[in-house]
């Protein structure tokens, strides 16, 4: 959902309103490029061993592989509002999540390569991943992170903690019945729930308008009587904005509310998807809408960072990405052993 | 000590006890406060509780299942109630790729404390979709405990132990042991100490004792075998009952050492008979006890069929006492294999 381009007036405003200081934008940007370049590094990775034949199954990286290059926004606007107590569950595209939740990138990276100092010791891999510490997890399972989530809103609700859960999914998810299920009893019980629906306009190959009766999830919401905000998944600051409302009227106690970014995937739905569904030309559309030039435009535009301030940001991530991956490169693969351990506790 | 009938009393009574005490447990699902789950397994709980311990959910199994992973996830201890576990495909999902694997996949992270429970059987006209017993899917998923209490005594004991278990649990109770005025009742009045106590997982429990062939069974089957047992007595048979308890985890070791003993073996369950409890009973028997079998390892089950409405379409399907003492009769008298 694109909104006009505010004036420096306008931009200076809207960012005082939605307290944003000069330090916080900077982090978003350096966040958002880390998980930018974490994505394509782990996408670099991907293909060794996949090229020219591409077998799933071989290379470092086995299995698929659901990146989200081009929704930086969201994940960041989101979780840089979260505390460490408050609970994320994410989705089979789950890595911008985890980064912005302030999972380890080390540990995230040797999980997605199968190691044993991976997040999960490498029983989860890429779709599974799990942070106790950091409160987060996700599944591989369209459709399930509103009942999780839910249930830890649940919990907090009953112990009288300050805390909220959020459920990311996709606008392919909204399709399931748990997300109905869910909006009627996070209602019902006045639960300290965000949904976030990540509307990438495609569930894996199916364009939205051949999924969806109607194309937005915020009417379903409101249905529900769910306080819901349309934003611009490509502008970190209208996430921001908008999660910021919702977030903290659930910590104060008065229930659930949904956010609906509209955002889009520049790569496919897996890797190694042949994106018959969409054109070169209708990515290219969307690139011009890329939230990171985005969001370093207005910096600039604010006076808060130059090229400079900027390339060093992006330096400094990829730094970090290039030690995480290489980190897990290096580690270990698991003794075959670990297999049969673990079911119970 | 008291006189107890049936086991949702004595389930509630645990959950009760261990409530009481500790904060971590609320319970779920749908009726679960009139109506005390529709089984009886959580009455009288909201009147102690309230509604925001005891939570009456929308009918809505995969969601109030996931929100059972996720506050457990937190350090809760759910406590949900499946209405009837043919209800399964409703939830399943948040049941078998979640409850039953995050505490694995997450690299041993995430604990998964939840107690589900839920009511089995047929016998009293309910039919296809109302009737059926289905642990053997649970048993068949790495992550569950399977545990089904044939007795008040078992049903308290055990329940208190999913309670302190870290792990998911599922405790199958019978329609027809629950006591219930609206049921037939095919247990027994039994003493059930009112104070707390654990049944451990994993210890089948010898109900009767025999030398010439050894039944074994689970929840309501075994009170059939036991009835099968009296009637073989008066043939001068006698008949070993073993009660496994748990189906996971599995007390292999006490039905193969009943095995060794008699040599002769008969499995009942109520459950379907393909690749279910009997075949996996019969595998782990013959693994530890085949040189000691007189004869091949026989069976009664549902015969692969779903439960049939007419009561004697249904009567011919679930084992009954008469089948039961009819194949243990065949069983005993089948010659000996020689060496």
């Amino acid at each position: 959902m694109w909104k006009p381009e505010p004036s420096l007036a306008d931009l200076q405003y809207l960012v005082e309103k939605a307290g944003l200081t000069r330090d916080a934008l900077l982090s978003a940007y350096r966040q958002m490029s880390l998980i930018r370049h974490f994505e394509e590094t782990i996408a670099d990775r991907y293909y060794i061993g996949k090229t020219p034949e591409f077998n799933m199954a071989a290379g470092p990286i086995r299995g698929e592989m659901h990146l989200a290059v081009g929704q930086e926004a969201v994940a960041v606007g989101v979780c840089s509002l979260l505390e460490s107590q408050d609970v994320v569950v994410s989705t089979h595209r789950p890595h911008h999540h985890a980064l912005a939740k302030g999972v380890d990138a080390s540990k995230l990276a040797a999980e997605i390569f199968g190691k044993q100092t991976g997040l999960c010791r490498g029983k989860g891999g890429h779709m599974h991943l799990f942070d106790k510490e950091k409160n987060f997890s996700c599944s591989g399972i369209v459709g399930a992170s509103f009942p999780q989530a839910a249930g830890a809103a649940f919990a907090f609700r009953q112990r009288g903690q300050r805390n909220v859960a959020v459920a990311f999914a996709g606008e392919g998810a909204a399709n399931h019945g748990t997300f109905a299920e869910t909006l009627n009893a996070a209602v019902l019980w006045q639960l300290p729930l965000v949904i976030v629906v990540e509307d990438n306009m495609y569930a894996d190959s199916t364009p939205k308008w051949a999924a969806l009766a109607q194309p937005h999830q915020f009417q379903r919401a409101l249905g529900y009587n769910v306080p819901s905000y349309l934003v611009d998944g490509m502008d970190v600051i209208d996430v921001y904005r908008a999660a910021r409302t919702a977030i903290q009227r659930a910590r104060d106690g008065q229930g659930p509310a949904l956010i609906e970014a509209i955002c889009y995937r520049y790569r496919g739905h897996f890797e190694g998807d042949a994106e018959e569904y969409r054109t070169k030309e209708e990515v290219e559309l969307w690139r011009a809408l890329d939230p990171i030039p985005r969001l370093g435009n207005r910096l600039k535009k604010l006076g808060w960072a130059d090229d400079a301030t900027l390339e060093a940001l992006r330096a400094e991530a990829k730094r970090a990405v290039e030690a995480a991956v290489a980190f897990a490169e290096q580690s270990p693969l698991p003794d075959p052993a670990e297999a049969l351990t673990g079911v119970f506790r | 000590m008291r006189k107890m009938k049936g086991i949702a009393f004595a389930i509630a009574e645990a959950i009760d006890q261990e409530m009481a005490e500790r904060q971590d447990i609320v319970v779920l699902g749908e009726d679960v406060t009139y109506w005390g789950a529709v089984f009886g397994f959580t009455i009288g709980l909201h009147q102690k509780y309230g509604r925001d311990r005891v939570v009456d959910t929308p009918i809505t199994e995969q969601t109030f299942f996931g929100m059972t992973v996720g506050a457990a996830a937190v350090g809760m201890h759910p406590v949900v109630s499946l209405m009837f576990v043919d209800f399964l495909g409703a939830g399943f999902d948040q049941m078998y790729n979640h409850m039953a694997k995050n505490h694995y996949m997450s690299g041993g992270q995430f604990a998964m404390p939840v107690t589900v429970l839920t009511a089995i059987g047929g016998g009293y006209g309910d039919a296809e979709q109302h009737s059926q017993v289905l642990y053997g899917l649970f048993a068949h998923v790495p992550g569950f405990k399977v545990v089904v209490p044939a007795t008040a005594y078992d049903a308290k004991g055990l329940t208190i132990s999913a309670l302190r278990d870290q792990n998911p649990v599922v405790i199958f109770g019978h329609k027809l042991l629950t006591g219930l005025p609206f049921l037939p009742f095919e247990g027994q009045e039994e003493d059930v100490p009112e104070e707390r106590y654990t049944v451990e997982f994993g210890k089948a429990a010898v109900r009767r004792e025999g030398s010439d062939l050894t039944m074994v069974a689970a929840g309501l089957m075994v009170h059939r075998c036991l009835r099968a047992a009296e009637r073989l007595a008066q043939d001068g048979i006698a008949a070993e009952v073993i009660d496994v308890r748990t189906l996971v985890p599995l007390d292999a070791d006490t039905l193969v050492a009943s095995a060794r003993k008699t040599g002769r073996v008969l499995i009942v369950d109520e459950d379907y008979r393909s690749y279910g409890m009997t075949g996996e009973l019969a595998f782990r028997i013959q693994e530890g006890a085949f040189d000691a079998l007189k004869t091949p390892i026989r069976r009664l089950a549902v015969p692969d069929v779903p439960i049939p409405f007419s009561e004697p379409l249904e009567r011919a399907v679930i084992p009954s006492v008469d089948r039961i003492y009819e194949e243990a009769r065949a069983l005993v008298t089948a010659p000996a294999r020689t060496a």
